[in-house]
């Protein structure tokens, strides 16, 4: 039984082992493919769509956190068409809600941040939506302020797998969509949340965030949970 | 129980010969073939209108009359819903419409005059020119009545597959058929059980796809409420020939009707033993349940509608792994829409050539369509693929409304495309559709005519897609929002060039990029409207005027 698959990345060989998806072998390969929903340690869901790639053979884009290796795969990660995709989405989660880099406590520790500054996202063409959603500090330790869920729903994932406490959740759909405590109860009043705040430190954006911290020292400078998460991922893998 | 009483001591199937108590809406007792019978639509089009009523009222006069020779039934969609209620008497083939429950004596009058070999009135061509498989007992046999659906013939074709057939013979004869995916794709039936089959894994599931939800189409809905002993006995040979044993079948919350005639069909076919254990005394067991969705568009959408299943939310995930490989509960799971299950009785029953024979070269059988919008004869359709849009839509649709010019037919639901008038001649098969823009979609056909703008159309079915996106991808989540926004901009006439531009490359970008088939499809009506209505987009944007006069633009200021 063949275990090792070889395919082809950007015209480079490289190998995978089977059951190892694209995302995975293009970075063991030091191939870099935009992501923001994936994060090592957690299950992937492939719905930020930022890592699309091009399979040869394929007549639809594919996400690279979610297709499997398979022998003679020829994938190609970085033409303009798709950079202009990746472009277009970065562009979407800014515009979605209210991401204002200056006055945000993840401002300089954003991983929204870092993707536009990687894409070279310098401005925006189309409006911004901006809905009115709320903030719900009613947690003694932490807060989420949904004006900057980019609802990649790590959180949701995290407080699952690795918690166990299935305090998140979503609720609602389309624009509407959000992620919520206990199904739409206050997060204060959540009989399940065990304040562990994995899920602050999975974030990716300054949406859920510790109280009491300034910006210059925010909840996202230091995330010492997430090499054990990654940890996690290759041991569980 | 020691004394039996005279009823029990009657021998089984002898006719008790106390006289039956007559309740009020029983149908009047027939001593003897019925010499002349009237079939009355019960389908839910026709029940809003009070067509119970004409049942019990005709009941009640024929009973009244002491006449002991005509049959009144309930039966499913006549087809002809823009007449409704209406009122057949398959003897003659008088159709009355409009029928009103205090004025039923036309009627009984004809019901009196009906004598053995009675000349027939000629059809309407809304009914002559259809074919009927799909739908053949659609307005023949009562829906509620698993005698009436056996006496027609039905749960042959499953005896049939089950005590003759093997399980590879009978997925033979399905891609023999050619029968395609009648949800809309268009994907090979045929191949689609043999990977089921072929599939590592076990228990195996069948599921019947009953979330009908494209703007204006009912197909689904219809079939189901007309004949749910059809559909059930597709899915038990389905399950045959892939080896499941238990099935769903996933409806919208929003068909009571279908659900509750669905779940009497199933009771009284497992008490028949056409479904539950060991089916006709064969070794194979089937189980089938009704699951409800709960009104989202998207679990339409075959990984979302097995998430909703599971109990979770209704959102899709990426393929492959697809369902037929992993589907429920990670095993092996079958999934067919309504209308493709009820092809399958009568393909084993005439043989795959027989219905491979109907139809186009790629496109085999019927399709049923739901004919709504600006048409004279709104209603349900089946007809050869490769039909003309003319004959659908002028000959049996009657034309349009008032006389107004034809303008467009939209096809495919939210995911299709408007199809203009220079196409009216084109054979309607799936690859002629998606060849002009569009898209075979369920079926739903809604006809436009001058008095449609195509901006505003295309605002209708982007506003759709944005509420009905379940949000979990970032492109179909604020891309159909950002569409919808820019499509709103035109209507109100205060758009660009660029903006046209801008939502082109969005549009582009919404469809190669979305996780599933809804936010793929989401940007079709722009497209198909801009391929054939340019004119109109910049009717709006640069003269700010809406040609149809449907947007609300203000006048544009005028220098002094």
């Amino acid at each position: 039984m063949t275990t090792v698959h070889t395919l082809k990345i950007n015209g480079v060989e490289v190998a995978g082992n089977v059951g190892q998806t694209v995302l995975s072998v293009a970075q063991e390969n030091g191939i870099q493919i935009p992501t923001m929903c994936h994060l090592d340690g957690l299950s992937d869901t492939g719905s930020c769509r930022l890592c699309v790639v091009q399979v040869a053979g394929s007549n639809k884009l594919t996400t690279a956190c979610t297709t499997l290796v398979t022998e003679g795969m020829d994938v190609t990660t970085n033409t303009d068409q798709l950079n202009e995709y990746r472009r277009t989405i970065t562009e979407m989660l800014f515009l979605e809600r209210n991401h204002i880099c200056a006055i945000c406590v993840a401002n300089n520790h954003c991983e929204l941040q870092d993707l536009a500054d990687d894409l070279r996202v310098d401005h925006f063409e189309l409006p911004v939506i901006n809905p009115s959603v709320g903030i719900d500090a009613s947690h003694p330790f932490f807060a989420i302020d949904h004006n900057r869920c980019i609802m990649c729903v790590r959180c949701v994932r995290v407080c699952e797998e690795i918690e166990g406490a299935r305090t998140w959740g979503v609720m609602g759909s389309g624009i509407e969509e959000r992620v919520v405590t206990d199904m739409g109860t206050p997060w204060g009043e959540s009989t399940t949340c065990t304040s562990c705040g994995k899920c602050v430190q999975v974030c990716p954006t300054g949406a859920l965030f510790e109280k009491g911290r300034s910006i210059a020292e925010g909840s996202k400078a230091r995330r010492p949970f997430l090499p054990y998460l990654k940890m996690y991922g290759q041991d569980g893998a | 129980m020691t004394d039996a009483t005279p009823a029990d001591a009657t021998p089984a199937g002898a006719t008790p010969s106390r006289p039956v108590r007559r309740r009020p809406g029983d149908a009047p007792v027939l001593d003897g073939p019925a010499r002349a019978s009237a079939y009355v639509c019960e389908a839910v089009s026709c029940l809003s209108i009070q067509s119970h009523d004409i049942l019990l009222g005709l009941g009640e006069q024929i009973a009244g009359s002491g006449t002991t020779d005509v049959l009144i039934k309930r039966v499913g969609c006549l087809g002809l819903c823009a007449e409704g209620p209406l009122v057949q008497i398959p003897e003659t083939g008088q159709l009355f419409s409009h029928v009103r429950a205090d004025d039923l004596g036309g009627i009984v009058d004809a019901l009196a005059a009906v004598r053995p070999g009675a000349e027939r009135v000629p059809e309407a061509p809304f009914f002559s020119r259809q074919l009927r498989i799909a739908t053949e007992n659609s307005g023949r046999v009562d829906p509620e009545s698993l005698e009436d659906y056996v006496a027609s013939g039905g749960y042959e074709s499953l005896r049939s597959a089950l005590t003759m057939m093997s399980p590879a013979e009978v997925r033979e004869e399905i891609t023999r058929s050619g029968l395609r995916g009648r949800g809309g794709a268009g994907y090979p039936t045929g191949l689609k059980w043999n990977t089921v089959a072929k599939a590592p894994g076990s228990p195996k599931y069948v599921i019947c796809n009953a979330d009908e939800g494209d703007p204006g189409a009912f197909m689904d809905r219809s079939v189901l409420e007309s004949d749910p002993h059809r559909v059930l006995e597709g899915m038990a040979i389905a399950a045959y020939a892939v080896g499941a044993t238990l099935g769903y079948v996933y409806c919208r919350a929003e068909y009571p009707l279908a659900v509750s005639r669905l779940r009497k069909a199933i009771r009284e076919a497992v008490k028949a033993d056409y479904l539950g254990a060991t089916i006709l005394d064969t070794e194979f067991s089937f189980e089938v349940d009704v699951r409800l969705g709960a009104g989202a568009f998207v679990c339409g959408e075959e990984t979302a509608l097995v998430a909703s299943i599971h109990g979770g939310r209704g959102t899709p995930t990426p393929r492959p792994p697809y369902p037929a490989v992993s589907g429920l509960w990670h095993q092996p799971t079958l999934i067919n829409n309504v209308e493709t299950f009820a092809n399958v009785a009568p393909i084993i029953r005439n043989g795959g050539a027989w219905f491979a024979d109907i139809g186009t070269a790629t496109s085999n059988g019927t399709k049923v369509f739901a004919l709504a919008g600006r048409v004279v004869n709104t209603g349900l359709i089946e007809v050869p693929m490769g039909t003309s849009l003319r004959d659908i839509v002028f000959e049996i649709g009657g034309g349009i409304v008032g006389g107004k010019a034809f303008k467009a037919v939209q096809t495919g639901g939210p995911s299709g495309g408007c199809i203009p008038a220079e196409f009216l001649d084109m054979a309607v098969d799936y690859e002629s559709l998606i060849g002009v823009g569009s898209f075979m979609g369920s079926g739903g056909m809604i006809v436009m005519d001058e008095t449609s703008c195509m901006v505003d159309v295309a605002r209708y079915f982007m506003d759709f897609c944005r509420e009905e996106s379940c949000g979990k991808c970032v492109p179909c989540r604020v891309g159909t929002t950002q569409l919808w926004m820019l499509l709103d901009k035109i209507t109100q006439g205060e758009a660009t060039m660029d903006d046209l531009a801008q939502m082109e490359r969005l549009g582009s970008m919404v469809q190669k990029t979305s996780l599933c088939g809804l936010g793929q499809g989401a940007p079709n009506p722009i497209f198909s409207t801009l391929r054939y209505f340019r004119d109109e987009y910049l009717a709006h944007i640069v003269d700010r005027v809406c040609p149809a006069g449907v947007c609300a633009i203000q006048p544009k200021p005028v220098l002094a």
